[in-house]
This record gives C-alpha cells, sequence and structure tokens, in this order.
C-alpha cells in the first residue's frame, strides 16, 4: 500500500546515501506516528532516524542547517498543520537560499507528512498546504496519489538537490495499490514536475492531485455507464505544475473541471484556470473552466458536517454535466 | 654580527612585507622606522578580564599571550573591518548601497578574536550584522562591498545583499532574527554526524534571545551533545530597545539554563580569542554544546536608517569610544609592550585605506548583473526551466 511504498522508498535512500537521514516526532522508537517509518529506527538506528521534541521551529531549523552543512535530511511534519510553527525555516531558509547566495549554498532536504483533511481531525489539523507552498518559488511540491506515485516521487525528492515538499495524505496511508514490476527496482523514481493521465478519455479533461484522484476516477466510472468519457489527470507534482499535459488534454477535450480538498480562493484549481486562461488551449474551451474545491469554511467536527465540507463523488459528477451543459 | 643582522632583517621583510632595516631613511617628510629588529618584543603575556561562569567549574585562563605578528594581524583584520564598514556608511549616505545596511564597527574584536580561535574548516553562521564575519571567513573586501552596491562582482553576485553573502563553512548573513540559531545547531549536527571534530559557531544579538527558536536549538543542542558554541553579542540594545526593556534576565550566559555559559568582554580580542578557544575545545571533547555572551558595543545606530542617538546618548557613545574602542586596546597594549612602532601602524592603516578605497573603486563601477541573470539559481543541478514573468508573454529563463 501506500504507507510500504514510502517506507520503501526511506529504506532504500537510507541505505543508497549515508547522508540521508530522517528526523521528526515519534519517527524512530514509536515507529512513526503514522506508522510511515516502521522497522527504520530498528535497521538504522539512533545516528540515522532521530525522534525530536515537540519544538518544529527548532528541528526543521537544525533540519535544514544539516541540509546546508551536507548532509540530506528528511524532516517529518506530523502533519502539515504543524509546518505553520517552521514556516520560516521552509521558506526562508530553505527555499530561497540557493538564489539569495547565488547558486553558493544549496539546501538538498525533503519535508514530508500527511496533508490536507484527515477524518473527524476537525479545523486545526485539516488544512491543505498545497496552495501555500505551491505559490513559493525555490520550492518543488509534490503531491503524490497511489502507491507508486509515493514511492517514485519520495525517491525522487531525496535524490533532488532542493528543497522539496512532499505532501502526503493520511486517508491513503491505509489504501492498498497495485505496485508494476518497474516500481519494484531501487532505483525507480517519479520525475518531479510531470503529471500523469490515469485514464483517457475525451469530453472533459480532470485536473485532481491526491486522495481526489480516487474521487475522479470513480466519477468517471459512473459518467461513463451515460456516455461521458472523462480523462483524468494526476497532477503529481503541484510546482511547478505540468500545464502542457493539461493545455495538451483541454485542446483535446473542450472542457475542464478541476478537483482538490483544500479550499478555493488563491488555491491549486485557481492557478490551474488562469494559467489555461493565457495560454493556447484557451481557444479550445467550450465552457468556463470549473473548480471543484474544499468549502470555504474552517473544517468542522461533526461527520456530517465534516463529509459535506469536502468535495463528494456526486458534487465531481454534478460539477462535469454543469460544465459539459448535459 | 652585520650580516647576521642582515639576514633576520630581509627575513622579516617577508614576512612583514615591509622594508626595515637598521639605517634611517627619509622620503620627503616621512621617515621609516630607525630601529632593528632585536628592539621588539617578539611576544608578550597579558592578564585579560576574567570571564564569569555559569555551571562551569572553571573559565577560560586569565592571562592571554600575544605574539608581535599575532598583534600585528589581528590589528590588520579589525582595522579593515573598522574601513570598510566606514566606506560602507559613506556609501549608503550616497546612496551608491541600498535597502538594509546594519554596520559593525565596534564590535570587531569579536569576529577578529572567534577566527583567531577556530579553523577554516569549522563552521560560522551569523545574523544580518554579518559584514565583518564575511570578511574573517574569507571573502574579498572587494566582493563585499560589490555586493552591497548590488553589482555582478559581488560575492552573490549582487542578488544578495548586506544581509545574504555566504562563503565556504560561512552561512550568512541571515535576515530573520533568531532563525540563524536553529541553523547552527543543524550544522553542528552535520559536524557530530559526519564525525569530523569541526565545531559550529553559531552568533546572535541580545534582541534574538529572547526568541522561542533559540530555546528550541539549546534543548536539542544538550539533549544530542552538538557541537555547537552559541555566542551571544550583546551590544546592549536591540534596535532602539537596551536590553533592560526587552529581557527579564540579562544574564545572556546563563539564558541556555542547562548550558554551559561564559560572559566575555568582547571588547578585547585576546579575551574573545582565550574564550572561544576555551569553547571550542569544550565542544570538541564531546561535553555539547557552550554558550559564550559577549560584552560588545556598536557604534553606529541599529542600521543605516538609525541614527542610534533617540534611545542613548552620545556621551555613552563617546566614552566607549574612548575608553573601550577594540582596536585602541590592541595598539595600546602592544605599544607599551614595544611589540611594535607607531609608525608601522601608520603604515598598516595606510595601506588598508587604500585597499579599501580600491575595493569601493570597484564596487562603484562594476556592472550590475545583467538581466539574464534574473531568473537563474533558482534550483541546483536542474536543466532550465521556464519562469513567469510579470505578464504571460514573458517567459523567462532559469538555469542552474
Amino acid at each position: 500500500g501506500f504507507r510500504d511504498a514510502l517506507n520503501q522508498a526511506m529504506d532504500e535512500e537510507l541505505e543508497r546515501d549515508e547522508r540521508v537521514f530522517l528526523l521528526g516526532e515519534e519517527v524512530a522508537q514509536y515507529d512513526g506516528a503514522y506508522k510511515v517509518s516502521r522497522g527504520l529506527w530498528k535497521k538504522y538506528g539512533d545516528k540515522r532516524i532521530i525522534d525530536t521534541p515537540i519544538t518544529e521551529m527548532g528541528f526543521t531549523g537544525i533540519a535544514v542547517g544539516a541540509a546546508m552543512a551536507g548532509l540530506r535530511p528528511i524532516c517529518e511534519f506530523m502533519t502539515f498543520n504543524f509546518s505553520m510553527q517552521a514556516i520560516d525555516q521552509v521558506i526562508n531558509s530553505a527555499a530561497k537560499t540557493y538564489y539569495m547566495s547565488a547558486g553558493l549554498q544549496s539546501v538538498p532536504i525533503v519535508f514530508r507528512g500527511p496533508n490536507g483533511a484527515s477524518a473527524g481531525v476537525a479545523a486545526q489539523h485539516s488544512q491543505c498546504f498545497a496552495a501555500w507552498y505551491g505559490h513559493c518559488p525555490g520550492l518543488k511540491v509534490v503531491s503524490p496519489w497511489n502507491a507508486e506515485d509515493a514511492k517514485g516521487l519520495l525517491k525522487s525528492a531525496i535524490r533532488d538537490d532542493n528543497p522539496v515538499v512532499f505532501l502526503e495524505n493520511e486517508l491513503m496511508y491505509g489504501v492498498p495499490f497495485e505496485m508494476s514490476e518497474e516500481s519494484q527496482s531501487k532505483d525507480f523514481t517519479i520525475p518531479i514536475g510531470k503529471a500523469k493521465v490515469e485514464r483517457q478519455g475525451t469530453h472533459v479533461t480532470m485536473v485532481t492531485h491526491s486522495r481526489y484522484v480516487s474521487h475522479c476516477l470513480d466519477a468517471a466510472a459512473v459518467l461513463a455507464k451515460e456516455g461521458i468519457e472523462c480523462e483524468v489527470i494526476n497532477l503529481r507534482t503541484i510546482r511547478p505544475l505540468d500545464v502542457d499535459c493539461i493545455e495538451t488534454s483541454v485542446m483535446k477535450t473542450n472542457h475542464l473541471v478541476t478537483v482538490e480538498g483544500g479550499w478555493p480562493q488563491f488555491g491549486v484549481g485557481a492557478e490551474i484556470c488562469a494559467r489555461v486562461m493565457e495560454g493556447p488551449a484557451f481557444n479550445y474551451l467550450d465552457a468556463p473552466a470549473t473548480r471543484v474545491t474544499g468549502v470555504d469554511i474552517p473544517m468542522p467536527y461533526a461527520k456530517i458536517l465534516e463529509d459535506n465540507s469536502l468535495p463528494q463523488i456526486k458534487d465531481i459528477i454534478f460539477s462535469v454535466k454543469k460544465t459539459l451543459n448535459v | 654580527m652585520q650580516n647576521m643582522l642582515t639576514i633576520i632583517s630581509n627575513a622579516l621583510c617577508r614576512i612583514t612585507g615591509r622594508n626595515v632595516g637598521a639605517q634611517t631613511v627619509s622620503e620627503g617628510s616621512r621617515v621609516v622606522v630607525s630601529r632593528s629588529f632585536a628592539d621588539f618584543t617578539p611576544q608578550a603575556t597579558f592578564d585579560i578580564k576574567k570571564c564569569d561562569v555559569h555551571r562551569l567549574e572553571e573559565g577560560p585562563p586569565v592571562k592571554a599571550t600575544l605574539t608581535r605578528d599575532q598583534g600585528l594581524q589581528y590589528y590588520r583584520i579589525m582595522q579593515t573591518v573598522r574601513r570598510m564598514e566606514l566606506k560602507a556608511d559613506q556609501l549608503y549616505k550616497q546612496k551608491i548601497i541600498r535597502g538594509f545596511c546594519h554596520l559593525y564597527d565596534g564590535q570587531e574584536a569579536c569576529a577578529a578574536g572567534i577566527e583567531a580561535a577556530i579553523n577554516p574548516s569549522d563552521h560560522l553562521i551569523t545574523a544580518y550584522r554579518a559584514h565583518g564575519y564575511t570578511y574573517t571567513r574569507g571573502v574579498a573586501i572587494k566582493e563585499i562591498l560589490a555586493e552591497l552596491t548590488g553589482r555582478k562582482g559581488g560575492v552573490a553576485k549582487g542578488k544578495g545583499g548586506s544581509m545574504h553573502m555566504y562563503a565556504p563553512h560561512f552561512y550568512g548573513g541571515n535576515g530573520i532574527v533568531g532563525a540563524q540559531v536553529p541553523l547552527g545547531a543543524g550544522i553542528a549536527l552535520a559536524c557530530q554526524y559526519q564525525g569530523n571534530n569541526q565545531v559550529c559557531v553559531t552568533l546572535y544579538g541580545d534582541g534574538a534571545a529572547n526568541q522561542g527558536q533559540l530555546f528550541e536549538a539549546f534543548n536539542m543542542a544538550a539533549l544530542w551533545k552538538l557541537p555547537c558554541i552559541f555566542i551571544c553579542e550583546n551590544n546592549k540594545y536591540g534596535m532602539g530597545t537596551s536590553v533592560e526593556r526587552a529581557s527579564a534576565s540579562t544574564d545572556y550566559y546563563k539564558r541556555g539554563d542547562f548550558i554551559p555559559g561564559l560572559r566575555v568582554d568582547g571588547m578585547d580580542v585576546l579575551c574573545v580569542r582565550e574564550a572561544t578557544q576555551f569553547a571550542a575545545d569544550h565542544c570538541r571533547s564531546g561535553k555539547g554544546p557552550i554558550v559564550m555572551e559577549l560584552q560588545t558595543y556598536r557604534y553606529h545606530g541599529h542600521s543605516m536608517s538609525d541614527p542610534g542617538v533617540s534611545y542613548r546618548t552620545r556621551e555613552e557613545i563617546q566614552e566607549v569610544r574612548s575608553k573601550s574602542d577594540p582596536i585602541s586596546l590592541l595598539k595600546d597594549r602592544m605599544l607599551s609592550n614595544n611589540m611594535a612602532a607607531v609608525e608601522e601602524f601608520k603604515e598598516i592603516d595606510i595601506a588598508i585605506r587604500k585597499e579599501v578605497e580600491e575595493a569601493a573603486q570597484y564596487a562603484t563601477s562594476d556592472p550590475e548583473p545583467p538581466l539574464e541573470e534574473l531568473c537563474n539559481h533558482i534550483f541546483k543541478n536542474d536543466p532550465p526551466l521556464e519562469v513567469r514573468g510579470t505578464h504571460p508573454w514573458a517567459t523567462l529563463k532559469s538555469v542552474s
């Protein structure tokens, strides 16, 4: 599954390069708050797998400093909500440094952890940070959907000489996925910055990332019964955005629907729409693009409220039909 | 005997780069030294102020040995930093330097003393009052000034400015107060991880000393015994706020709590050197981090936009200049112990002024970075990428 893929990726990269190490809360002796790092401390010990106190700003700064001095840290946030305490280190110390130093000082670091909504964890623990981190030059921002994405993209992120924000999703950790033969290789990587067409279609382009790829595929299956063939694009990377893939698809289908869990204002979908407007695909649109997003509210707790705060399959189906005017 | 003196004279000419001989040489109205080397004291031991200690049985020694060569070297370094900062002041007032410019004059003994006690292979990180350290860590004056003036010959090609200069084992120059402290602890972690016996000197000011992230860094550094020397340069004012108005405890050397600490006279380069040596030994022996408070003073305001006299008196500034100036302290020590001649110092001053003037010339005549460079250095080791310009038709290119 997704979790095992992440574990495998880290294990392989720890073995491959002794400069790689993992730090974060509960990553070592607890085997990871979400068990993503299970077994790694036992195998690699205190030096390579480090439990930190609950001090995000401090340990994130330490991780960035270690990267500046030649190591290749993986800095885990128990959830990206806690990264807000450390966001200055991510943006000002990590992302901007290569530019400010005109190439003298690089920061080869991965910031990873669960992002976005979970189940019943309420407002302070459910925010999606794709748009916030995706806004900043100097960062690469990655959002895997399935196990293969998780493994290939995490390996690429660790091997990348630049700061990478790696957005996982807690609800995906336990989901089983088939892994291809190719992905079993210790050198299997997926390039950062390239989206993947998960399902070919002709009537509408759905652009999405992370958990909502599943939702879009499910919606597409339902729509197919009514003769509507959806092309589903799994972004895989938020920054840099694979605009070419999106444009090629829109030029084929003439319709665009974006789907994300984050809030609508200034979000990933907003950026995709703006980019499509500015490029050649605009002239191929037969209808304005539509964004399907989380509801513009802090996340509530009660299940009925939470369920209705996030895009459901019916919302996606509804939006596709509205866009197609059927 | 005469032959012997000539041999010694020639050898020492090579070392000091000066032509000193047994005769008097007149050049116009200038008289060069007319004494032989046998007259100068090659080495002397000085009493230095005892350091206050926190959680330590004993502190650094109360005596420091200084050789003539060391003295002249420290003098040269401090005077260079002094002249460089004053030149920056001048260029800023001429609007050739823009934005933030935080000057270090008054604090030279800190940078010079620290560098004297560590190796080039050790690491150092500081905050934004960084020009002095940029120099002591090996960057040429002209590259520093050209960075301040935003030219392509600047150490960061004009893209960083005053607060973002870097060199091998020197991690800037950091603009966010306190952020450099966890970074420094991280660099120390890398030293420990790699087992290279190096230490990281992590500097911050009295203003930053209250930042929460410092205490987070102290905690982890102590827990993991990181080889980190945390140094607070206490210049008594965090921008316009005196230490008494900002800190519930102004004993910055004790603020590490469970981390041992030293309070050091930061105006005495020998004190700083001995304390740093002590601290480095402590870290290298695996005892973990240590905190040092350097009591120092800045002559300028917080930055060039702060005249620096609304929150302190001119009398106070003048008092420090006349009684505690780090460069004068060293010079007076050497002169009163017959370690060098007045004229030697004058010659050094002249040479430094010339060097700084030439650097300023370079910094004002070097071209600005070309626009083609605008988007470069976003990522390392990446293929070229397109960068969005100010409008959709402006597609710019970025190379690593």
